[in-house]
């Protein structure tokens, strides 16, 4: 069993917010408008976070995609009342939503805070509902959400495998923040596999994790500014 | 008493005690009927939180949880009064306890479903109610919370229910109408008042006693854990589990005083529930203002010293961030309101002593705020910040819990004794004889008796 894991290199990120785009619009995510977002309530699997250092001159802007962690010792799945939440297969930590109560333990205890909540039910624009992905489903109010790594994309590339009676080739499955990243900073793969790109960039000096301190053992790595 | 013959009213002096379930005045109907349209105001905002999901609370991401949770620690933390104070005092065999274990039960029993009704109003689809029953694992703390919440509420409506069963035998006996007599009859489990009856009666009051205190400690412990059990700023701490049934007991003490001086108005039971009654029950209220600040200091000054940043960030906005008003407002009502009015001999009246509580009642309400949302708002990660103040929903929900708690009280009165009436019958005929009898049992020189070596 693969246990899947990203590395995005914040040394080729430009902030382009490629990657949220490409999320909300994988992952069915509800629109948001001004007024939710100075609420507090817009929801972005994929979020680019920023941090400003330092006074005018020298100013510097710190950008950091963050999808949701996966963690290996996930802090949100102990504490889930009806198992809503779970490590899965590929060490992926997934949320089933028919059966969340939206009691949001598991958002307040994911040291990340990337768990979000449907407040209401989630809106769009009649023409948007055409466009809707199939391969994911719509949430309804009232359950909490978070980043997959597109599970949906790795189950279709599974079945694109059995189909073609060959063994699932590990690049077959890619999330699509990854896939449409223009600067290709982010890369992801099998963490087990020690050829694969993302286990020796993982490995390497400049990785990072967040909040290693914790040890949940977040499988998504950070490279930090080159030399 | 078992020798208590049919009587009828008027001709015993307990009978105020059992004159509002026989008489029903204008103010019982004005009473409930004020509740009733606050409790309908709280159906209604909660309809519409039905309708349009959760969205029109004030919650947000990252302060997930927020005025729901504190009311369900708070009203869990109310109902630590009753059951606890009322078998601390019968296991110590206080006397002065017969006026008083009754109403604090009472208490108990029905704040305990408020205080767990709180989750549900705060769940976010009320219709998969049972999916922690069908799917329940039992590594969450809410389901902790969920087994020792139902054992602690059948433990105390056991504890209640047996004392009064005597009680409930006077009035089948004095009932005239066939659907009361019926219900009585059914309620009082063929009580006649024999001496098997009344040594099994006392047994089990006994036997209860001992078991609801060990059991109320730990519900307040297990709800604490839903917090401690994460590794939040400020959550992630070993004292919360003292530090919470502190704060519960304390509070609860508050209420049952409060509960006290209002039966005492509202039945004229000046007669029963006396200064004396005010006077131990605020030294108790004293000594629980002490141990909240001396817990409320362990908190504080250990978080202080081993400022780590993200604790004190949570920490500064506690003490002089967005959240300051909150806790400084619940500094003086927890702990500089009720030191000062309790600490002074003459301040110590009863007026004096139902502000103190009404005070520590506002008081430990915001420090489980105090406890919840600061921590919420400002997460490990220095990204996401949050604010939070409750929306008029949820204004409407906690005014529809406190109407809901005084409704059930009421009518709780209107259908059984607030005071244990055979209690206090056997007070007047045995306790004078009986304290005396214990006294001689441990002071020596009282009586000619040669020293045991036990």
């Amino acid at each position: 069993m693969p246990r899947w894991g990203m590395v995005i290199d914040l040394d080729k990120c430009t902030g382009c917010g490629a990657c949220i785009i490409a999320c909300n619009s994988e992952n069915n995510i509800g629109l948001s408008d001004p007024q939710l977002f100075r609420e507090g309530r817009s929801i972005r699997w994929m979020d680019i976070l920023t941090i400003e250092e330092g006074e005018y001159p020298d100013v510097k802007k710190k950008i950091m995609p963050r999808p949701c962690f996966h963690c290996d010792k996930p802090p949100c799945t102990k504490v889930c009342p009806v198992r809503a939440t779970y490590k899965g297969d590929g060490g992926l930590v997934g949320q089933i939503y028919p059966r969340c109560i939206g009691c949001r333990y598991c958002t307040t205890a994911c040291p990340y805070t990337v768990r979000y909540f449907d407040w209401y039910v989630p809106y769009w624009p009649s023409e948007m509902m055409a466009t809707l992905n199939p391969d994911v489903s719509v949430r309804p109010k009232g359950v909490v959400e978070k980043c997959s790594f597109c599970h949906h994309r790795w189950q279709k590339a599974k079945e694109l495998a059995r189909s073609e009676n060959r063994d699932m080739r590990e690049d077959d499955y890619v999330p699509a923040c990854v896939e449409s990243c223009p600067g290709k900073a982010m890369y992801f793969g099998d963490l087990d596999n020690p050829q694969h790109r993302v286990t020796v960039l993982s490995k390497s000096r400049r990785a990072s994790r967040l909040l290693e301190d914790l040890g949940t053992e977040p499988k998504v790595y950070y490279l930090l500014k080159g030399e | 008493m078992a020798d208590e013959k049919v009587k009828t009213i008027g001709e015993d002096p307990d009978d105020i005690l059992l004159e509002p379930i026989f008489k029903t005045g204008r103010g019982f109907y004005i009473t409930v009927g004020i509740l009733l349209a606050i409790v309908a105001w709280a159906g209604i905002a909660y309809m519409s939180q039905l309708i349009w999901g959760l969205g029109v609370t004030n919650l947000n991401r990252p302060v997930y949880w927020g005025m729901y949770i504190t009311n369900f620690v708070f009203f869990i933390g109310i109902s630590h009064a009753g059951t606890l104070i009322s078998a601390i005092l019968r296991i110590a065999k206080a006397e002065w306890r017969r006026a008083i274990t009754r109403s604090a039960e009472i208490i108990t029993v029905m704040v305990l479903f408020i205080g767990a009704a709180n989750p549900f109003v705060d769940m976010g689809r009320p219709d998969r109610l049972l999916n922690p029953i069908i799917y329940g694992r039992f590594q969450s703390p809410l389901l902790w919370d969920m087994v020792s919440i139902t054992t602690y509420l059948t433990a105390s409506t056991v504890y209640l229910y047996i004392p009064m069963i005597p009680d409930i035998a006077l009035i089948r006996d004095r009932s005239e109408g066939k659907i009361r007599k019926l219900v009585y009859s059914i309620l009082a489990l063929g009580w006649e008042g024999t001496p098997l009856q009344w040594k099994v009666l006392e047994r089990l009051i006994a036997i209860m006693a001992i078991v609801v205190i060990p059991v109320a400690v730990s519900v307040h412990t297990v709800v604490s854990y839903v917090f401690a059990m994460t590794v939040q700023p400020m959550w992630h701490s070993t004292v919360f589990g003292p530090y919470f049934v502190a704060g519960a007991i304390f509070s609860g003490i508050a209420a049952l005083i409060i509960a006290m001086a209002v039966l005492r108005k509202a039945f004229n039971l000046e007669n029963y529930i006396r200064r004396v009654h005010f006077e131990n029950m605020s030294l108790l209220l004293l000594v629980m203002t002490l141990l909240w600040f001396y817990f409320t200091f362990c908190e504080y000054i250990t978080t202080f010293y081993g400022a780590e940043p993200v604790h004190m960030a949570v920490f500064w906005e506690k003490f002089s961030g967005r959240f300051s008003p909150y806790f400084w407002v619940m500094c003086i009502t927890c702990f500089v309101i009720p030191f000062t009015i309790l600490c002074n001999k003459k301040t110590r009246t009863i007026t004096g002593i139902v502000i103190a509580s009404v005070s520590v009642t506002i008081g430990m309400w915001l420090e489980r705020f105090c406890i919840i949302v600061p921590t919420l708002a400002n997460p490990r990660l220095p990204y996401d910040r949050g604010n939070y103040f409750p929306s008029w929903v949820e204004f409407s929900e906690m005014a529809g819990c406190f109407a809901g708690f005084i409704l059930l009280y009421v009518l709780f009165t209107k259908f059984f004794p607030v005071i244990s009436i055979w209690e206090i019958k056997e007070g007047r005929k045995k306790s004078v004889q009986e304290v005396s009898e214990r006294v001689e049992s441990y002071l020596p020189g009282l009586k000619n008796e040669p020293e045991r070596a036990d």
